[in-house]
């Protein structure tokens, strides 16, 4: 390659650890800082989870006072979506943009460190509030006031991490946006990308669109708490609803930052294994951008009980359904996809499908809760706990495990254990829905969610539910071994296209991939594209 | 009324349904009961229509779950590389992409049509014979009659609601007392859903109730009227509840309040109306409940710091 | 040595100053939330510390940049990315500002008719809690939260600020114009003028703030009304603040003869956030004061 002769000045060679690590500009380097951050958070809120489903385990109070069951779900909430979800989908990007769109690596580097440093810093802040006088935040992830006033110490630290985060993840979509749009090899045109490519740089635009007025709704929040202020106090004219407008249009969006990339992921991993182009490559895209911008209209079905008006209510309702449609353009246009395939089921091929079930799933009773009156009986209960678990387990989670199995061998140049990484699945998906199904059953018959202690009559199915998760907990040690067998032990040497039909200029790279992914850009092959598909 | 009295019976009823598929729906109990697995039907005409559009929006799932799940396994058995199956290159076909738009819009509307209809009727209270105001603290409902029959109540003691002492007792960390052990003269197992003074109000009579909270938000809510609202302090938020059967129906409070968010269940006991008419007056003829008890419930007057 | 290659995209070498950012950051903020917790002198010291570790790491990395960029090192996709960079930002905090206007517009448009007996909900929520209390605007709401008060009008500093800012933008691009033509005395005079704008700008702000908090009785704990309107003006007038800062760095580069006609980003930059904070204030003065 001629690029040697330029690969001289990025002076990759004979970088000491901290210089590597710590002041990294390497999108791989830095892609793997995010994911080894995030797998260390899933522990660390997954550790949160166990402690909740073991309070949850029986009736009446075992192991912990009430309160700090409070500080558990509510950290358990934000050490999920910020800590885990969130930025594993960066460490992907970051992986993966530069080398699916023949970059030699994210637009702004020095950003891109920034954007992934901040992360542990911030959660240093928020996880320490644990040890403060008052204790962690304890009003829920959603931090409604006045409750969250009442904290202690830590609504300060909670605030400014949350500040933090915001300013990560806003960086941090700047960059994919400029790799994206500015990077991209020559002949690569936006409707040529692979769909991960295409769902960030939407996700992307949301990030920044949601992250600042989250900042906003928490900075009134630092205000009305220390300085005086009173947009929460009906008696000032202000109104502890506010908030909640602020937050959720926040919010929603957040939702679907939290889920457009797996789809991404997903696009990449069935037309792979079903040996055929995705279906319907554009219908996609269009499916995607028009989810995104739902999304922004929608935000009042998370107060369909606040005593909105009858006005508000209906169209916030149909609002939300329409989304159920270019989902469900998506869940088709996978199952088309397989249809006529040739199909193989690798480890990926099977995460892959369980998001299709599982996130379905979700996305249904997303659907019912849609529905205003029916909102009424569902609203504050385990319902929406299984609800969201679903889509954000089932589905985000699912997709990010799946992109692990999918490019583990592209990162570390050796192939993983297919027995133990299929046992991972299918221990994990089994375990999944004993973990979150009976919760549905448990929000029917009324159980409220935040709740310690409950009625006998909940005590059947949250014991089911408890050993679900115990269940589902270990499983995810099962995925400890397989990465680090894979990375530090593995003999055996991954091709440079990995899976026999893996398109797209990733599988070009030999595994592991070089350090630069291209110095010099590729030249475009319609053939060789993700989606296999250039006739549109 | 509840129909718990023989709990075990319930549970192997239960058991058997829960083997069965997950989706039936069990009679409608009147409080949650071991191994419940869908909404109840309620007390209500609205309740029983949201349970309608719940069982109808549940079945649409169910079906277009296995629609797509169907098909998909068809693929996953039909479509095999092991089975020598080899991919077709299309990857198009306007007709279907513009089918599976047009028909999931069209099975929305279908629900969202009724869904719509419902939910004007559940905000119309107009006509309600009486209302009581409904204040949520950390962690009690107070109740006040505010009005009957078009009259002003006057003279009805505020009834001060919170957890009853023998759920206060058990639900102590590591007090040793079984939940179980908790039974409610009916025979119903109410621990955490048991009130020192409930709410009690006539059946049959459409009440309005008027929500709201002193010191952060609350949720006031019996699943079986249906009758759920925020209660934010500063905001006067309404529903409303006609019930048709007497009994004692069971709620809980549903927005995080603090520690003892689970600690503040809601419990109306619905009386025949000449009964209830004979309950009011009697409370009207002055101190017939104890002041003892009363004071010894008063709301905190100020707001008790959130850790306890 | 390929660097000066137009079509290599520079991808620069390890640097240290996004730690040091972030570090500083921390600081900053752990120290501003000990200090809010009450615990003054070692809150002031940590966020006095992170204060100044962001300013030097600001010289260090824009330095760096600065060198690379005169070393012509970067070609010009590498522009683009900076382009795109500071754009995306700007637009990030435009939402943040909608995050309060849009605060702001419930409650007037809602919450405070409510509360003034408006619609099914107000007749409740105004008959069962705040009897007697009519909506107005601006209002510290039904217990006239912070004593009774005075708005200011907007027809005095307010409308000279918009006055100013309006021309600061006007000069901002006459100066960009110059820069574009090489005409050095020109630019920088202008600049100038755009600074002394802004800080009057600032200074007559502060001044409105003192007015306000001295002999109006209109401060942060005033109500709804005190609320919006510092956090709007005030993240405002911060914002005024950096960018005038900013400013006075492009115009000491200009005075050492940094930029060339074709290439000053960094002065682009400047000028588009300027331009930015102008169009806030716009909506400020709508929103806020005048209406
Ligand atoms: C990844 C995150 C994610 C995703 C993707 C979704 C997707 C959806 N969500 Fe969910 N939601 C959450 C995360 C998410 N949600 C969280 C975290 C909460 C709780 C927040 C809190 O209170 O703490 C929540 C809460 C929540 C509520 C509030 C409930 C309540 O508090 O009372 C509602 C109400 O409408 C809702 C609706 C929906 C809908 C309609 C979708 C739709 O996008 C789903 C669309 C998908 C499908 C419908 C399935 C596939 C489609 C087909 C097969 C086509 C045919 C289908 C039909 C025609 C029905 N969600
Ligand atoms: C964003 C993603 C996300 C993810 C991945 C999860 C994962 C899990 N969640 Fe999560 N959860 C939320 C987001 C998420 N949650 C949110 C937003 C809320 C709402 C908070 C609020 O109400 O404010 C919530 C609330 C919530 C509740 C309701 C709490 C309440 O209302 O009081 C419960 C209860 O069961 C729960 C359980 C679980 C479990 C068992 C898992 C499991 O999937 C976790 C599995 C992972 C691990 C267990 C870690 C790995 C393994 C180990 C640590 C080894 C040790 C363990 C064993 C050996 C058993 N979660
Ligand atoms: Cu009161 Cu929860
Ligand atoms: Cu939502």
């Amino acid at each position: 390659m001629s690029s040697t002769a330029q690969a001289v000045h990025y002076e990759e060679h004979h970088q000491g650890f901290f210089e590597r690590w710590v002041m990294s500009t390497n999108h791989k380097d830095i892609g793997t800082l995010y994911l080894s951050f995030s797998f260390l958070m899933l522990f660390v809120g997954g550790s949160m989870a166990m402690l909740i489903r073991a309070e949850l385990f029986e009736p009446g109070m075992q192991l912990m006072q009430p309160y700090f069951f409070n500080e558990l779900t509510s950290m358990h909430g934000l050490v999920m979506i910020f800590g885990v979800i969130m930025p594993s989908f960066v460490g992907l990007a970051n992986w993966m943009i530069p080398m699916q769109i023949g970059a030699p690596d994210m637009a702004l580097p020095r950003l891109n460190n920034l954007s992934f440093w901040i992360l542990p810093f911030a959660f240093v802040l928020l996880l320490s509030t644990f040890f403060m006088p008052g204790g962690a935040p304890a009003a829920g992830w959603t931090m409604y006031p006045p409750l969250v006033l009442q904290g202690g110490d830590a609504i300060a630290f909670m605030i400014f991490a949350i500040h933090l985060m915001g300013i990560s993840s806003i960086l941090g979509s700047i960059n994919i946006i400029a790799t994206i749009l500015n990077l991209r090899a020559p002949g690569l045109d936006l409707l040529k990308m692979p769909m991960f490519c295409w769902s960030w740089l939407i996700t992307s635009f949301l990030v920044i669109a949601v992250m600042p007025v989250l900042a906003g709704a928490v900075t009134m929040m630092l205000f009305d708490r220390f300085f005086g202020t009173n947009f929460f106090n009906a008696a000032a004219g202000g109104d502890p609803v506010m908030y909640q407008h602020v937050f959720w249009f926040f919010g929603h969006p957040e939702v679907y930052i939290m889920i457009l990339p797996a789809f991404g992921i997903i696009s990449e991993i069935v037309p792979t294994f079903a040996r055929k182009p995705l279906f319907g490559y554009k219908a996609m895209v269009y499916a995607i951008a028009c989810i995104a911008f739902l999304s922004f209209i929608v935000w009042s079905h998370h107060m369909f009980t606040v005593g909105l008006p009858l006005g508000a209510e209906v169209f916030f309702m149909f609002s939300t359904m329409l989304i159920a449609v270019p989902t469900g353009v998506k869940i088709f246009n996978w199952v088309t996809t397989m249809w006529r395939g040739s199909l193989s089921f690798e480890t990926p091929m099977l995460w892959a499908i369980g998001f299709i079930v599982l996130f379905s799933i979700g996305g249904f009773s997303g659907v019912m809760m849609a529905l205003v009156p029916a909102d009424f009986q569902y609203y504050g209960t385990y319902f929406i706990v299984a609800h969201f678990h679903y889509v954000l387990v089932g589905g985000a989670l699912f997709s990010i495990i799946g992109a692990v199995y999918y490019w583990l061998p592209k990162w570390s140049g050796h192939m993983y254990s297919g027995f133990w990484s299929k046992l991972h699945f299918w221990s994990s998906v089994i375990s999944v829905n004993v973990l979150f199904f009976p919760q549905q059953f448990l929000g029917f018959a009324g159980m409220p969610r935040r709740i310690p202690d409950y009625n006998v009559a909940f005590a059947d199915w949250n014991m089911v539910s408890s050993i679900g998760g115990f269940w589902f907990g270990a499983s995810q040690l099962i995925l400890v071994g397989v990465v680090i067998h894979c990375v530090f032990f593995s003999k055996a040497k991954a091709t440079s296209r990995v899976w026999e039909h893996a398109y797209g200029l990733e599988w070009t790279l030999p595994s592991p991939a070089p350090h630069h992914s291209f110095t010099v850009p590729p030249v475009i092959d319609d053939s060789q594209l993700a989606h296999g598909d250039v006739s549109h | 009324m509840t129909m718990s009295s023989s709990n075990c019976k319930q549970r192997i009823l239960g058991a058997g349904a829960a083997l069965g598929a997950s989706l039936v729906s069990m009679a409608a109990a009147a409080n949650p009961v071991p191994w419940q697995m869908n909404l109840d039907k309620g007390a209500t005409t609205i309740t029983r229509q949201i349970w309608d559009l719940h069982m109808a929006a549940l079945w649409v799932c169910v079906a277009l779950g296995i629609l797509v799940f169907g098909a998909m396994f068809i693929a996953i058995i039909r479509f095999r590389k092991s089975k020598g199956s080899v991919a077709a290159t299309w990857s198009h076909n306007t007709v279907m992409e513009v089918g599976w738009t047009i028909v999931p819009v069209l099975i929305l509307v279908g629900l969202a049509t009724p869904a719509t209809i419902l939910t004007r009727e559940m905000y119309n209270a107009t006509g309600s014979e009486m209302t009581v105001k409904v204040t949520g603290y950390q962690w009690l409902w107070r109740y006040d009659y505010i009005s009957y029959d078009g009259k002003p109540i006057t003279k009805v003691p505020t009834i001060y609601s919170r957890l009853a002492w023998d759920s206060n007792a058990a639900r102590q960390l590591g007090s040793g007392i079984d939940p179980n052990s908790i039974v409610a003269p009916d025979g119903y197992h109410d621990y955490l859903l048991n009130v020192t003074h409930p709410l009690v109000i006539p059946a049959g009579v459409k009440v309005r109730f008027l929500i709201t909270a002193d010191d952060v938000i609350h949720g006031w809510w019996v699943p079986d009227f249906a009758a759920k609202r925020d209660a934010i302090p500063g905001i006067m938020n309404d529903a409303w509840a006609k019930v048709d059967k007497p009994g004692i129906y069971r709620g809980q409070c549903y927005v995080l309040c603090g520690q003892d968010h689970s600690a503040m269940p809601v419990v109306v006991k619905v009386l025949p109306k000449d009964q209830f008419n004979a309950w009011l007056a009697e409370q009207q003829s002055a101190n017939t409940l104890d002041k003892a008890a009363r004071t010894a419930q008063a709301p905190p007057s100020t707001p008790p710091p959130a850790k306890g | 040595m390929s660097q000066l290659d137009a079509n290599v995209y520079y991808v620069p070498h390890s640097s240290r100053w996004p730690i040091i950012a972030v570090i500083g950051m921390f600081l900053f903020m752990t120290g501003a939330a000990v200090w809010l917790n009450g615990y003054d002198v070692p809150g002031k010291i940590v966020l006095t510390i992170g204060a100044l570790t962001i300013i030097g790491m600001m010289f260090g990395w824009f330095g760096n940049v600065i060198r690379e960029s005169m070393k012509g090192i970067f070609n010009g996709q590498v522009d683009t990315s900076f382009r795109m960079g500071m754009m995306w930002f700007i637009v990030s905090e435009v939402f943040f500002f909608a995050a309060f206007f849009g605060g702001l517009f419930y409650i007037r448009t809602f919450v405070v008719p409510w509360l003034g007996g408006a619609g099914d909900k107000g007749i409740l929520t105004n008959g069962f809690i705040w009897q007697g209390f009519s909506a107005a605007w601006p209002t510290n709401g039904p217990d006239s939260v912070g004593g009774s008060f005075i708005a200011t009008s907007p027809w005095g500093i307010p409308l000279i600020n918009t006055l100013l800012l309006l021309s600061s933008s006007i000069t901002v691009t006459i100066a960009h114009h110059a820069l574009r033509a090489g005409n050095r005395k020109r630019l920088i005079g202008f600049l100038g003028l755009t600074i002394v704008l802004g800080a009057i700008f600032l200074g007559l702000q502060a001044h409105e703030y003192w007015e306000s908090y001295v002999h109006l009785n209109m401060t942060l704990h005033t109500g709804i009304y005190g609320a919006t309107f510092y956090i709007l003006t005030g993240f405002h007038g911060l914002h005024v603040t950096l960018g005038t800062i900013m400013l006075i760095v492009m115009w000491l580069r200009c005075v050492r003869g940094h930029f060339t006609p074709q290439n000053h980003f960094a002065f682009e930059a400047v000028s588009w956030y300027w331009h930015f904070v102008d169009v806030i204030w716009l909506c400020l003065f709508l929103f806020v004061y005048i209406l």
